[in-house]
């Protein structure tokens, strides 16, 4: 045990006495939550409209009205010809384009279902999905009120336009559709991850590189006690870095926490043993610092990419999908928007939990294989 | 001028001569683009659905059929109580879920059914779609159900991309994004490895001038991450189908000047720091999520607050994302891009003067 600890005092000496060091372990993670988290959101606040009204009724001036009210949709251009409107796509005056056919109004009226077309541009496909549910929900809502209904002298097509069912919609957790929470909170794990893998990943090869590393072999020091000599005091900077980054989520954007803060804390003791363990196995197996470092590039933008962190596991291909689910950072990510946006509890996390607590069991016992005491 | 021409030799060798190393370096690029080309998308599918069915009458069960038969829609579950839906949610097991009343059947016979779509809205355009996706079934179901006229319908056409695929959006920024960082770290350590193992003295010795430094240190990066440049062009047009719709040769003259941007943005980090791992740390923390955020790589700039737009402009990769974009998928030329490519020339001269300055303030 006094061989471990004086291991840590003298890790943490190594990294703490370097005042570069020290600056670069808490000023870019605090910058970039603080800006890199505003800037990461997919809100598509405003769509501009270009507005083809070949009907010119009251009804289709409501139901004009009906997109513009809502503050998403601006009608930018209005035109009666089809391919000016498809111009005014291609020179982005325009996002979407709303076609009202002749007889609109008349179809309405006799029960008989006008159809609207909308065109969008797809450039951003995911964006055009947006629009084009806000749209739906939109023409939706006409459908169902008294103003697609008008004037009617039978009064049974009336009757017969009223709606079957009714659909409502209720977004949990954000019903304000806001970006911030979800992403500040992937950024942090991601910060986390980069500065504990950076950490460790260059640490014995740094050792190995300038010498170092023969002397603490030819020292009495065991496997075990060297990579945890190694390990703990990576671990307790992570969990500051961690809580540095709670604070400024918590108080500097006022995202309030559902949950129990705690099961944070536990899931990121299981997970950085898992990324620690991935950055000292990563420098157990390079040369060079040099080696080391486009390794953990190539590692960290992995687990990055393929974590759904920044784009969601769901949209990747299916192969894509397995390997995010053997990803420490993808159920770290789970745990940390679980519990603070969501609110779940341990009995919720389990499987997040086991999940990393393998990944974290088989990258220690690599590493403590592949080091080895004598001199290759 | 012999003495800059031997450095440069001096330094190609260094590069030449571990094997192991250059074969990392031009595989890196070529093996990301890939991967991630596949992998960075935000298109919605598989949406795992729940059914709360609490009557399990013949009409909620053909509703629940016809939700079960869409492509985007994934039925993982049917539950009796709405109580049911929150944990799935909160855990992560379900995105949305559809609850249906009691006795469904009959209130829609009455035309007052009223059903409850509830999604997982943490990721808020993933749950505005995934809604979208439910009730234009349950209108559609509806519709047939019930042979009330659905008031208006909507027929919706995806302009200039119908299938709505995600390459053509990603994988120009993507290119940037590696390219930039491969370039970055390979210079990164060069200087700060010269201070580490002592040679940096000899370098400072020599009659060489920290300009000369600085550019013999580049040059024979140039080419390597040059031919990174090509590699990855390669692999966006032959493997993901990106079209070069402009002039290919403007295409690689912007990927020249923006690799030695990078490269220069690495040889000044480089002379900032005292040693490899400082550099390392540097290079990483300091342009790995940058570049994604800012560069509008994943994130669309238009979508930024008001304030953050203008900080885009510094991020090297604002500027190649625009010109490869630009040539790659609306074929435009020099007449549209040249104030881009400007401004990337600009950053390199500047980049690489900086680099020379600091070397220079070290010297003293």
């Amino acid at each position: 045990m006094r061989t471990v600890l004086s291991m840590v005092r003298k890790e943490l000496t190594q990294v703490l006495r370097d005042r570069v060091m020290r600056i670069q372990l808490l000023v870019p993670p605090v910058v970039q939550l603080l800006v890199l988290a505003q800037a990461m959101t997919f809100e598509v606040a405003h769509t501009d409209l270009a507005l083809v009204d070949l009907d010119r009724s009251p009804a289709s001036a409501r139901l004009v009205e009906r997109f513009t009210a809502t503050g998403r949709f601006d009608v930018s251009v209005a035109t009666a010809s089809g391919d000016l409107a498809d111009q005014s796509l291609r020179t982005r005056e325009a996002n979407a384009v709303l076609s009202i056919p002749d007889g609109f109004a008349r179809d309405l009226a006799r029960g008989r279902a006008p159809q609207v077309q909308l065109v969008l541009n797809a450039e951003d496909g995911a964006a055009a999905g947006v629009v084009q549910a806000y749209a739906a929900q939109i023409v939706a809502g006409f459908s169902r009120s008294k103003a697609a209904r008008s004037p009617d002298p039978g009064g049974t097509s009336a009757e017969r336009a009223r709606p079957g069912l009714e659909v409502r919609t209720r977004a949990l957790y954000n019903p304000d559709g806001d970006y911030l929470p979800y992403m500040a909170i992937g950024l942090l794990a991601s910060l986390v991850t980069l500065v504990g893998i950076l950490i460790t990943s260059q640490n014995i090869a740094r050792e190995r590189e300038i010498g170092t590393l023969e002397q603490l072999n030819v020292t009495p020091i065991t496997r075990g006690q060297f990579i945890a000599g190694k390990l703990v005091p990576f671990w307790l900077l992570g969990l500051v870095e961690l809580t540095i980054g709670l604070v400024v989520i918590r108080w500097a954007f006022g995202i309030p926490f559902v949950g129990n803060v705690l099961w944070v804390y536990a899931g990121a003791g299981v997970y950085l043993l898992a990324a620690l363990g991935l950055g000292l196995l990563i420098s157990t197996v390079v040369a060079t610092q040099q080696q080391a470092m486009f390794v953990t590039f190539f590692v960290i933008v992995t687990l990055l990419f393929l974590g759904g962190i920044f784009t969601p596991v769901a949209s990747m291909p299916g192969w894509a999908q397995a390997v995010a689910e053997a990803n420490p950072i993808k159920h770290f990510v789970d745990v940390l928007r679980g519990v603070l946006l969501k609110g779940a509890g341990p009995a919720d996390l389990g499987g997040a939990f086991g999940a990393m607590a393998a990944f974290a069991g088989a990258a220690l016992g690599l590493a403590l294989l592949r080091y080895r005491k004598t001199a290759s | 001028m012999s003495a800059f021409r031997s450095f440069v030799v001096k330094e190609a060798r260094h590069i030449l001569r571990d094997r192991q190393t250059l074969a990392v370096l031009l595989a890196l690029p070529v093996l990301m683009v890939l991967l991630f080309g596949y992998a960075i998308r935000t298109d919605v599918q598989d949406v795992r659905l729940v059914v709360v069915d609490a009557s399990r009458d013949a009409r909620s069960e053909s509703l629940t059929r016809a939700l079960a038969a869409t492509p985007a829609l994934r039925l993982v579950g049917v539950e009796t109580t709405a109580a049911q839906v929150e944990p799935l949610l909160r855990r992560g097991d379900a995105d949305v879920a559809l609850v249906l009343p009691a006795g469904f059947a009959r209130s829609l016979a009455r035309g007052r059914a009223e059903v409850l779509v509830v999604s997982d809205g943490a990721n808020a355009n993933y749950s505005q779609t995934a809604q979208g996706y439910v009730r234009t079934v349950v209108g559609r179901w509806a519709a047939e159900a019930t042979g009330a006229p659905v008031g208006v319908r909507v027929a919706t056409r995806m302009r200039f991309n119908p299938t709505l695929a995600s390459e053509n959006l990603f994988v120009p920024g993507l290119l940037a994004f590696v390219l930039t960082l491969v370039s970055a770290l390979m210079t990164a350590i060069s200087i700060a490895r010269e201070k580490e193992t002592g040679t940096m003295e000899v370098l400072l010795v020599s009659p060489l001038r920290p300009v000369q430094i600085v550019v013999g240190k580049v040059a024979p990066y140039l080419a390597l991450a040059f031919v990174n440049a090509v590699t990855a062009l390669a692999v966006a047009a032959l493997v993901f189908g990106v079209p070069v719709r402009g002039s290919l040769g403007l295409l690689l003259a912007a990927s020249g000047v923006y690799v030695l941007v990078s490269l220069a943005l690495g040889v000044l980090i480089s002379s900032r720091v005292p040693d490899q791992r400082t550099a390392m740390m540097g290079a990483l923390l300091g342009l790995l999520l940058p570049t994604l955020a800012l560069s509008g790589f994943v994130f669309p700039i238009a979508s930024m607050p008001g304030w953050l737009q203008p900080v885009t402009n510094v991020v090297p990769a604002t500027w190649f994302i625009l010109i490869a974009r630009g040539v790659m998928l609306k074929g435009v030329g020099l007449a549209v891009l040249w104030k881009e490519l400007l401004v990337l020339c600009g950053m390199a001269v500047a980049l690489l003067a900086v680099g020379a300055r600091s070397l220079h303030d070290r010297l003293e």
